[in-house]
């Protein structure tokens, strides 16, 4: 994958190794992708998957924690984003975002918005403030120009009319546009939009559409997106990039992406065994049938899309399938990978527990009641569920890990190191002693 | 319709009734023992108790009649301007900015005049008492006027306009603005006493001296927001005064630099002598004069300052001042230097505090530690606010009420006849005035003047709502 990521002369953008941690948290893990000069790319994925974070370490507002990436410039110079202050990436690489919460000078007209990201030519321009102070004729003009463009983009976006209302005032479909617009007056060659059709209706994110179409065709400017919205991503993007927990789980077209079974799992919260059905169903079957079943199960998917989408609420999709995602068991790799491999996946030792648990697995809670897991700091609600379905549900099984055990739990957890760093053995063995005097005390929450 | 209309107005008055009845009540609940009693001493060195039933009703009185007034009165007529000022025309807000030009327009004329104005009315008034006619009672007369009001509220004009450009267009909470007053003054003080360099050369380097100050300040507190930065600027300005208290070498210690030259009319001395100025232009002699070229010199500062401040913020570095106010990551996000625009911001800011601080300097003849206390930076500050952030005319309006609110109540003797005569108006200034700002805040949160104007328009320039601006954090 890195070899493909390498060598492309076409690339605007190019992500390397890139993984961001949070102290234990590990945003993203290793990702890797490229986004190709001119073309619409989407980022997509359940909430919490790291999109945001993967903007932010591209505009330069966090430092990742490993990993390279390479912005491009049309003029063929090459920066180094990780090593560039925030401003600067704007400035020199001319890469330009929008935020998730829109943050616009609210107090601000319109007009001052657009006129504020075209400081640095205007600043040029007036000579930084001493020629502009003393009224010298090239800052006049270009304080006109800079009024031209931001009208340009005013009539981009349908905004002329209310050019010197403060843009506090805007509704919120509108304060979106303007974000889009302020960020297109900066001059960028690449633009990150973070969800820019979240809390649009369907007419004003079909305008957006447009919006963004045009941008591509009249400036060349390349977009990488983040959304939730499915008619954006399927409607605009000509390259989809799939992220889960961190981790890029699909990469390609939308046509592929859409049929990829693993991310209708985690983006979709279609449940794990309903996949690993189909695949052993597939296996059983002969290989031809998986992509019929995998259309299937995907079609039902889409649909389950338009029919939200269609909704006339303006709440987008991102609630239905967030919550979905979350309630559904988080894909594994093995889960969903060829059907050669599926057999072993579809074999594991008992039916209830999943391929790739510990040797101490049980098939159910001894009792019928599990131990409250993330009493352990370091397991949180998300975590206990995991565990539970690898067979995990007692202080003492945990407390009797090998070394091969943490492993293959930090495999599945996703985790590495933390459950040593974080003495899971040692907390559960006190726990598992304790319990066995009395009942562990409930926890609602727990670490993350 | 009009039968509602008037039992809506009965309505509204047994409502002020019954609010000015439980307000005497608490008003007489508060005062009762506080004001109806007090303890005294007789000639037999007895301890007494005086009892003040008048003093006490006439507490209750202000405060019942006060409620009353504002309940019946005031409230409606806020209410039924608040209705109509949803539904003005453009005319009328075209109309309401004309009528504010020619108000700042008059404005601007009146300050130009004001000596002379002052000169002449004092002359009238000498001329109805005296019934002789004589120019020159009113130029000695004028000189409180002129100093005490005119110079005392133009400095604090031009430092407030200095620190609007910290406070009130960048959103960074300064409370060490005196510090760069300070440097100033000191600049002044110590490079005229000690090299005997003119006025005229030192003002523009107490300028530069106090923006290197600014800047200096700037470095370390620009990862600073908010509280963080107050504290660390109080610290600063805390710092400058303690080492000019303690450098005693260079800066005299708590004695202060005396004997400070003047200033000069380009070159003419404002002296006694045959050169001076009074001899060249054949006036009789007086000190009148010298405090007529200060008025016009700090005239003409603050006036510098509000020029520079309406061209700064047509620039881009004045945009991006208020867009760090506004949000400071979307200016990162635009690509905008906030390490250097704040730097800026700071330095500009400075640089006025430290003219002001020569003029200062200069006008005194004398400096010490105790002119650049704490309490000056929050009353720059307090102007600041009070004249609505980021408003150069509501900040003058709030200098002029601010400075020359206490300079009058100096004067207020006639409290006397309502308070006693051993009222001392003095005493009471600070309470006063302490009151009038809370006043002020409860009726105006965001300023005299909480509008904004933008800086460009594309079809007509609306004043910005104070509801959508914020106020920065830092
Ligand atoms: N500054 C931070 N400090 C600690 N954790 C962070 C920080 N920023 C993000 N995270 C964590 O990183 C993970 C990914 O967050 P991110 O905001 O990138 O998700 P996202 O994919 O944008 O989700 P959404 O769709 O909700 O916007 C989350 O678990 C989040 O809590
Ligand atoms: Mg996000």
């Amino acid at each position: 994958m890195v070899s493909e990521v390498r060598n492309n002369p076409n690339a605007v953008l190019r992500v390397e190794h890139l993984s961001m941690k949070f102290g234990g948290l590990v945003a993203i893990n290793d990702l890797n992708f490229e986004a190709k000069r001119g073309d619409i790319t989407a980022l997509i994925g359940p909430n919490g998957a790291g999109k945001t974070t993967v903007f932010n370490c591209i505009t330069g507002f966090y430092k990742p924690t490993e990993g390279m990436l390479t912005m491009t410039r049309d003029n063929g110079e090459t920066y180094l984003l990780e090593r560039m202050s925030d401003f600067v990436i704007t400035k020199k690489a001319k890469v330009a975002r929008t935020f998730q919460n829109i943050r616009l000078f609210s107090g601000l007209t319109v007009l001052e918005n657009l006129l504020v990201a075209q400081h640095n030519p205007l600043m040029l321009s007036s000579g930084y403030t001493i020629l502009g102070l003393l009224g010298f004729p090239t800052y006049k003009k270009a304080a006109a120009d800079a009024i031209e463009k931001a009208r340009f983009w005013l009539e981009k976006i349908n905004l002329v009319d209310r050019a010197d209302d403060p843009a506090g005032d805007l509704p919120y479909g509108a304060q979106r546009r303007l974000e889009i617009a302020r960020a297109m007056c900066t001059d960028p060659e690449l633009l990150c939009l973070d969800e820019p059709a979240a809390g649009l209706n369907a007419r004003e994110s079909a305008e957006l559409n447009q919006l963004l179409l045009n941008i591509r065709k009249e400036t060349g400017t390349s977009i990488i997106l983040i959304e939730h919205d499915m008619s954006v991503v399927m409607e605009i993007s000509d390259h989809v990039i799939v992220l889960e927990y961190g981790t890029k789980i699909s990469d390609g077209t939308p046509e592929t992406v859409k049929n990829d079974p693993k991310v209708i799992a985690a983006y979709l919260g279609v449940e794990d065994e309903e996949v690993v059905e189909l695949i052993e169903h597939a296996a059983a079957t002969g290989s031809d049938d998986i992509t019929a079943a995998v259309d299937l199960l995907s079609t039902e998917a889409i649909h389950e899309i338009e029919v939200t989408h269609a909704e006339p609420s303006a709440a987008p999709l991102i609630s239905t399938p967030a919550t979905k995602a979350a309630k559904a068991a988080p894909a594994k790799p093995a889960t969903a990978k060829a059907p050669a491999k599926a057999k072993t996946v579809a074999k594991p030792v008992d039916p209830a527990i999943k391929a790739g648990a510990t040797s101490n697995a049980l098939a159910a809670p001894r009792g019928g009641k599990p131990d409250s897991l993330i009493v352990i700091k370091g397991i949180g609600p998300v975590n206990e569920r995991k565990l539970n379905e690898h067979g995990i549900f007692h202080f003492d099984q945990i407390a009797a890990w090998k070394k091969a055990d943490v492993i293959a739990a930090e495999a599945y957890l996703a985790f590495d190191g933390r459950i040593a760093r974080e003495d899971w053995i040692g907390q559960a063995k006190k726990l598992a002693k304790e319990s066995q005097i009395k009942p562990a005390a409930k926890k609602t929450g727990g670490a993350k | 319709m009009a039968d509602i209309q008037a039992s809506g107005q009965d309505s509204v008055y047994l409502k002020a009734t019954k609010e000015a009845v439980f307000a005497g009540l608490i008003a007489f609940g508060l005062f009762f023992l506080v004001v109806g009693f007090r303890t005294d001493q007789n000639i037999n060195n007895e301890l007494v108790l005086v009892q003040r039933w008048g003093l006490l009703a006439i507490f209750v009185a202000v405060a019942a009649i006060g409620r009353f007034i504002f309940a019946a009165f005031i409230t409606p007529s806020r209410e039924r301007a608040k209705l109509a000022k949803s539904k003005v025309s453009a005319a009328a807000r075209a109309d309401r900015r004309s009528l504010k030009a020619t108000v700042s327009r008059f404005g601007l004329a009146l300050l130009f005049i004001y000596p002379f104005l002052v000169i002449l009315i004092l002359a009238l008034i000498n001329f109805a008492a005296t019934g002789q006619w004589a120019f020159q009672s009113g130029v000695q007369g004028s000189l409180k006027y002129v100093d005490n009001f005119g110079i005392q509220i133009l400095i604090y004009v031009m430092l407030a306009w200095g620190l609007n450009i910290v406070v009130g267009l960048a959103g960074l909470l300064d409370l060490g603005y005196v510090a760069f007053y300070a440097v100033g003054a000191y600049s002044y003080a110590l490079l005229s006493t000690h090299f005997g360099l003119s006025f005229w050369l030192l003002l523009p380097m107490a300028g530069i001296f106090a923006a290197m100050w600014g800047i200096v300040l700037g470095f370390p507190v620009l990862r600073l927001r908010g509280d963080y930065l107050a504290i660390v600027t109080l610290a600063f300005g805390e710092i400058i005064r303690l080492v000019l208290i303690n450098w005693t070498v260079v800066t005299k210690g708590t004695f202060g630099v005396s004997g400070i030259a003047k200033a000069t009319l380009f070159g003419i001395p404002f002296t006694t002598g045959p050169t001076g100025f009074a001899a060249t232009f054949g006036l009789p002699n007086s000190g009148v004069y010298y405090k007529i070229f200060l008025y016009y010199l700090i005239l003409f500062l603050a006036l510098l300052t509000a020029w520079v401040t309406i061209r700064l913020r047509r620039m881009p570095i004045g945009r991006a001042w208020e867009a760090l106010r506004e949000d400071e990551i979307a200016c990162r996000s635009l690509g905008i230097n906030t390490t250097t625009t704040k730097l800026t911001a700071f330095a500009t800011g400075a640089m006025f505090g430290g003219f002001a601080g020569s003029f200062f300097a200069a006008r005194q003849g004398f400096v010490s530690p105790e002119s650049f206390v704490f309490l000056e930076s929050a009353i720059i500050l307090a102007i600041v606010v009070l004249g609505g952030m980021g408003s150069l005319i509501g900040i003058a309006i709030a200098a002029a009420v601010m400075i020359g609110g206490t300079e009058l109540l100096r004067e207020l003797e006639f409290l006397k006849l309502i308070f006693g005569n051993d009222f001392t108006p003095e005493l009471y200034r600070m309470l006063l005035f302490g009151l009038a700002m809370i006043v002020v805040m409860v009726w105006k949160p965001r300023g005299f003047v909480g509008n904004r104007e933008p800086s460009a328009f594309l079809h007509e320039r609306k004043m910005i709502s104070s509801e959508f601006t914020k106020e920065g954090h830092g």
